[in-house]
């Protein structure tokens, strides 16, 4: 491996210093609660959701346990209802998205060559939110008020009449706190990506990781608002009596389905995409060339992102629609495998075509590639409308989105907590440990998810607390149940190789796996303020190609050092031209104030203590005027005529 | 001050505290963006209406509510429609560096703003009377439709007063530095547009 | 299962589907042989596999061609892989260049696109055949979701039961479902894929066996608290004996025979027991919960929560919530005495 030294001689000492100065931060509590750092902020992101991983992990644990074997007593049904709800809710919304915006939160910044994110203080208040709506809904488990509707919360089920209680209060309210974080973060990542690139990074140059992110981010602002006002109606209804899903006053039931899946569908992409993203980010290191037909790559992740919008009727093939609908929808829930299919055969096609080095990373990518096909198999199965409704709502569909989502997403993102740990944590991981870990993690998914296709097929439906014994089903629960505790074991062992790494791990090179993106083209862990001197981009692999290299070394110019304030580098959106310097912001406890003022008002509406939402509400609108409040300058940099 | 005496400035000395803004700023993109989000919350919101509508057949409204009166509306529509244009005068205005353009052209929308409101007001005084949120599921889409567009009024509203304040201390928006202002007025015009949006659905949709 | 196969005789053309099952379940006796070796049994599951039922033969058949096809691709990617560990390992980490974008396109897309717009059509097709319901003249049966029982009734029929319904063997029967709360969903997995019973909307189905037996179903939609416990039994038997389950249906309930049965009647009508339930030909009328004039004769209770027989029976009535939590029966404050007459006399409805 070429261990490139980070090309500080480009910078002098005194400008580094400078630099220094203008970036770091002191340790301190209040600089931990005021930073806007985007890699101290992304680590929060993936610890965070690493914790609430943890416990949707136990949930799952728990609930193996109980179906272990047929009539067992071990979870009353109301417990077990509730575990299933919160582990399925907090996977996709505080543990998938989160994670992989914890990855874009510390990777897009460095792989676009710039030192934050478009609105760095903006990305401190998502992370804020986040990690309060996040245990605003864990905390209701311990009072037995946790959401108890499964993760897409059919009305009426949990409408007002069949589901009293806060159960329901705490999922509407809690998404839609979290509904903020994630839009903030989305929009943060576009800008992020249209603006900060460094010069000479044209759309052609954009790393694909980075394209997955920007496409997730647009799917999120175009799907997300179909979640919130479904949740905002569905929460008027059960607390003001509205009769928006009341068949009864001329509301309508699958109106919440048609508009939960039309965030639902997408929101599956949402999840796999940066993945995706991550794959092709890690697969060059380690075959020793870039992935394969770039621009088919980025062709598919658009198409994707807009194909996703189309599909949503295949979540309802079995609620009694017109079959001119199913036809149509059947048709594009088939077409858009294509799409997936480039990418997995790009990916092939650049492993055969490299030299394969194999690292933990890349065993992580091959369990990937192996359970993600086999999840996209049984997916274009769904498609088919007659094959759906035989085995949707059975243990079939538990697998088929399990290989899908731990596949497609879980996977990624291992290979990527391997590959970027030397990044973030500027340690090593033991090899060793990681390959057990890895084939523990595989073997242990295989045991536990493949069974589910079988006693899927065999008559099981999902989300039962326990079974009879009559229909046979025992036996193979019992394979899944001593798979997923192999699960937990091999999952156990990647947070010991973390704790490891970063505890014993030895020291880090700035370029351990001789990697292609711009990351590798500073220290690990990078200086607060990221590169030394912006580079001037000339290839899609800048790391791999001598231009870029002494761009930040021995061409270096004053004009992307931006020592005299904490500066970064704002260029076009499409080519990638210079256009100034901008300043940003300064650490601020304002992020953190404004997500306080959020939670006490989500909080008081849950609780219904109205007054209290008054007063939330009044101080979160005078933090953003505060926030936003415009600088004084002298009329001539306005420029104010007299 | 000349655009060439602003050139010189960005590129003298103290340059770099000074940079004139050059491209679509990154706040523009940010609006843009949270206005595309919130277009499809509205379309969202509508598509719902229609489909409900659908849905349950005739005749809509149900229950016996009478269609929509259309003269409170359209005077509604009159006030807030226009209200785009003192806000377009301003913000050109501020290009120009003229801040009493910005002031006043901000007063007049202000004030067409707040009277759309009394209006939405006076409409439900009178809506109330004959259906509320609760009698079934067309006034819960009326109120929640209405209410919500009320709502983004109120929030433009706050934030055309937060612009006043800031613009009547000095020192705050200029030829070059105008950021907040066009934001605002990208929110207050989407608000208006989406006003005819509703319009055709809640006011006009039910009569076709 | 009881293997009876009697001629689909509402489908005429049938002879090209058979051979196509007999080919499949060659096919289905290899694989799942190898499947079992495995570990566990699924002999006695209500099997998608094992279709009894025109409807889940399609599904089947479906399945099967889709499982070889994913098979297929599935040997091809992981073929490419192994090819790429084994032959392409090496030390050498100058970086190559080079675009073979004809291979990705081929192998990724134009390949998948043919197969795909294939199997679509398949599926069209198998669609378009499951949505042709059965004639006007075919019997029809009306199923009533409830958290979480399933209510049966019949057209034209006074009576009701519950969890159980009895088809012809061979003739397609409309089912019409509507749900009295929540979401359900109507699978029996040996006969037709699911349907979910929607609130305020009627929702319609068919079956059809193509041989006698007792098919378990399932409710497939999560419904809260007790969906775990909603099964339901189809019963496919020729033509004579539905009859006389019409007929059963059609009358009042059977009179207590015994002194027991007697007292046991008694207790029921005077007891809250009538509150909630009915039994034809006793002023016992309750529409709560299910009607119990052929409770004797049912396969379980609390809708496939535990066998049905006397000790489970007495057990249920003490405290349903020991056996169904959260169901909405309440302990019943029956003496101990009067219990063994309950039993007896619920046990006789048949």
């Amino acid at each position: 491996m070429s261990t490139t030294a980070a090309p500080v001689d480009g910078a002098s000492q005194e400008d580094l210093t400078r630099l220094a100065e203008r970036w770091e931060e002191r340790p301190s509590l209040r600089s931990w609660l005021s930073t806007v750092d985007h890699k101290k902020i992304g680590r929060r992101y993936l610890v965070t959701a690493g914790l609430f991983f943890a416990l949707a992990g136990i949930s799952a644990l728990v609930m193996r346990t109980q179906l272990a074997r047929p009539e067992s007593r071990l979870l009353s049904p109301q417990e077990y209802n509730q575990l299933f709800t919160m582990h399925g809710t907090a996977m996709i919304f505080l543990f998938a998205t989160p994670m992989l915006f914890g990855f874009g939160n510390f990777l897009v910044p460095l792989m676009i060559g710039s030192r934050d994110m478009a609105f760095p203080k903006l990305n401190a208040l998502g992370y804020w939110i986040f990690l309060f709506a996040g245990l605003f809904m864990w905390a209701s488990l311990p009072f037995g008020a946790a959401p108890n509707g499964g993760w897409f919360a059919y009305v009426p089920l949990t409408g007002e009449q069949n589901n009293p209680g806060l159960h329901i209060d705490v999922y509407t309210l809690g998404l839609l706190f979290l509904g903020i974080a994630t839009t903030a973060a989305s929009i943060n990542f576009i800008v992020t990506a249209l603006k900060l690139r460094a010069p000479g990074m044209s759309l052609n140059r954009v790393p694909l990781f980075v394209w997955a992110i920007v496409a997730t981010a647009f799917m999120v602002i175009f799907a997300l608002p179909a979640l919130n006002v479904d949740n905002a109606m569905l929460f008027l209804d059960r607390r003001f009596s509205t009769h928006f899903f009341d068949p009864q006053a001329a509301g309508n039931v699958l109106l919440w389905q048609h508009l939960f899946w039309i965030f639902g569908h997408p929101d599956v992409y949402i999840i796999v995409m940066p993945a995706l993203g991550i794959v092709s980010a890690v697969l060059p290191a380690f075959t020793r060339r870039g992935v394969v037909g770039y621009a088919l790559v980025v062709l598919s992740i658009v198409s994707i992102a807009i194909i996703s919008f189309g599909v949503w009727v295949h979540h309802m093939f079995a609620t009694g629609l017109p079959q001119l609908s199913y036809s149509f929808f059947s048709a594009a829930s088939t077409v858009i495998t294509i799409p997936s299919g480039i990418q997995i055969f790009a990916w092939l096609a650049t492993m055969l075509l490299g030299r394969v080095v194999l690292r933990v990373p890349l065993l992580f990518l091959i369990g990937f590639i192996v359970t993600f096909v086999l999840g996209g198999l049984t997916g274009a199965m769904f498609a088919l409308t007659a094959f759906d409704q035989q085995v949707t709502d059975s243990y079939f569909v538990v697998a088929h989105f399990h290989y899908v989502l731990i596949g497609g997403a879980v996977f990624p993102m291992l290979a990527g907590a391997y590959y970027w740990l030397p990044k973030i944590t500027g340690r090593m991981y033991h090899e060793r440990l990681g390959r057990w870990a890895f084939w523990l993690v595989f073997a242990g998914m295989h045991v536990t998810f493949f069974p589910m296709h079988l006693y899927g097929l065999f008559g099981m439906p999902r989300r039962v607390y326990t079974y009879r014994g009559e229909p046979g089903w025992g036996g193979w629960n019992l394979v899944s149940t001593a798979g997923s505790y192999l699960l937990a074991l091999g999952l156990l062992l990647v947070l010991a190789g973390m704790v490891h790494a970063i505890r014993r791990g030895r020291p880090a090179p700035p370029d351990p796996w001789g990697g292609d993106s711009l990351e590798w083209s500073t220290d690990s862990p990078p200086k607060a303020y990221n590169f030394p001197v912006l580079p001037l981009v000339h290839s899609v692999h800048p790391t791999w190609d001598d231009a870029t290299r002494s761009s930040m070394g021995a061409d270096a110019t004053a004009d992307r050092i931006l020592a005299d304030g904490r500066r970064t580098l704002f260029t076009s959106e499409l080519d990638g031209r210079r256009e100034r310097a901008a300043e940003m912001p300064e650490p601020s406890l304002q992020p953190l104030l404004l997500a306080l003022g959020l939670l006490v008002f989500f909080t008081a509406m849950l609780l219904a203590w109205y007054p209290v939402a008054a007063v939330a509400v009044l101080a979160v609108a005078a933090t953003l005027a505060v926030w936003l409040w415009p600088p004084r300058r002298p009329d001539r940099e306005l420029g104010v005529s007299p | 001050m000349s655009a060439r005496e602003g050139i010189a400035a960005a590129t003298g000395t103290e340059a770099l505290t000074t940079e004139l803004p050059v491209g679509r700023s990154t706040g523009w993109w940010g609006m843009v963006l949270v206005v595309a989000t919130e277009a499809i919350l509205f379309a969202c919101l509508l598509g719902s209406y229609y489909y409900l509508r659908f849905q349950y057949g005739s005749p809509w409204p149900p229950g016996g509510i009478r269609e929509p009166t259309l003269l409170r509306p359209l005077v509604m529509t009159a006030v807030l429609l226009p209200s785009s244009l003192p806000m377009i005068w301003a913000e050109h205005g501020i290009r120009h560096g003229q801040r009493w353009r910005l002031r006043s052209g901000l007063a007049a929308t202000l004030l067409l703003g707040a009277t759309f409101l009394t209006l939405l007001a006076t409409e439900y005084a009178q809506t109330l009377r004959e259906f509320t949120m609760t009698t079934d599921a067309y006034g819960s889409l009326f109120y929640l439709i209405t209410g919500f567009h009320g709502l983004h009024v109120l929030v433009g509203l706050t934030m055309i007063c937060w612009l006043l304040a800031a613009s009547l201390r000095g020192g705050t928006f200029g030829a070059y530095r105008h950021d907040r202002v066009r934001n605002v007025a990208i929110y207050w015009h989407f608000v208006d547009i989406v006003w005819a949006a509703i319009l055709f659905t809640v006011y006009l949709s039910p009569r076709l | 299962m009881p293997v009876d196969t009697t001629r689909d005789a509402t489908n005429a053309g049938s002879r090209r589907s058979r051979r196509r099952r007999r080919n499949g379940r060659v096919v289905r006796m290899t694989l799942l042989a190898g499947v079992f070796l495995l570990g566990g049994c699924a002999g006695d599951a209500p099997s998608a596999l094992d279709p009894a039922g025109s409807g889940a033969a399609r599904v089947a058949n479906l399945w099967w061609l889709l499982f070889w096809i994913s098979t297929a691709v599935f040997v091809e990617v992981m073929a490419l892989l192994v090819w790429a560990l084994v032959f392409r390992r090496g030390r050498d980490t100058r970086v190559r260049h080079g675009q073979p974008l004809r291979f990705v396109a081929v192998a990724g897309a134009g390949l998948p696109l043919v197969i795909l717009v294939a199997v679509y059509a398949v599926g069209l097709r198998d669609l378009a055949a499951l949505g042709h319901g059965p004639g006007p003249q075919a019997p029809t049966i009306e199923v009533t979701g409830h958290k979480w029982w399933w209510e049966v009734r019949v057209p034209g029929i006074d009576g009701a039961t519950a969890n159980e319904l009895h088809i012809p063997v061979g003739e397609r029967v409309r089912v019409r479902l509507r749900t009295a709360d929540v979401l359900h969903s109507f699978w029996v997995p040996q006969l037709m894929p699911k349907t979910d019973l929607i609130a305020g909307e009627m929702r319609e189905t068919w079956l059809q066996a193509q041989r006698a037996g007792r098919y378990r179903g399932q409710c497939a939609e999560y419904c809260g608290t007790q969906h775990a416990h909603m099964a339901f039994l189809v019963v496919a038997e020729p033509r004579a004996d539905f009859d006389a389950w019409l007929a059963r249906l059609g009358s009042t309930a059977r009179q207590p025979e015994t002194d027991a049965q007697r007292r046991g009647q008694q207790a029921f009508v005077q007891a809250s027991c009538a509150g909630c339930h009915a039994i034809r030909g006793t002023p016992a009328d309750g529409r709560v919960g299910p009607d119990l004039s052929d409770v004797g004769s049912r396969w379980s209770i609390g809708a496939g929560a535990v066998p049905n027989d006397g000790g489970h029976l007495g057990g249920w009535i003490a405290n349903p919530q020991t056996v169904k939590p959260g169901a909405y029966m309440p302990p019943q404050p029956v003496e101990a005495a009067r219990l063994p007459d309950l039993v007896a006399y619920l046990q006789s409805l048949k």
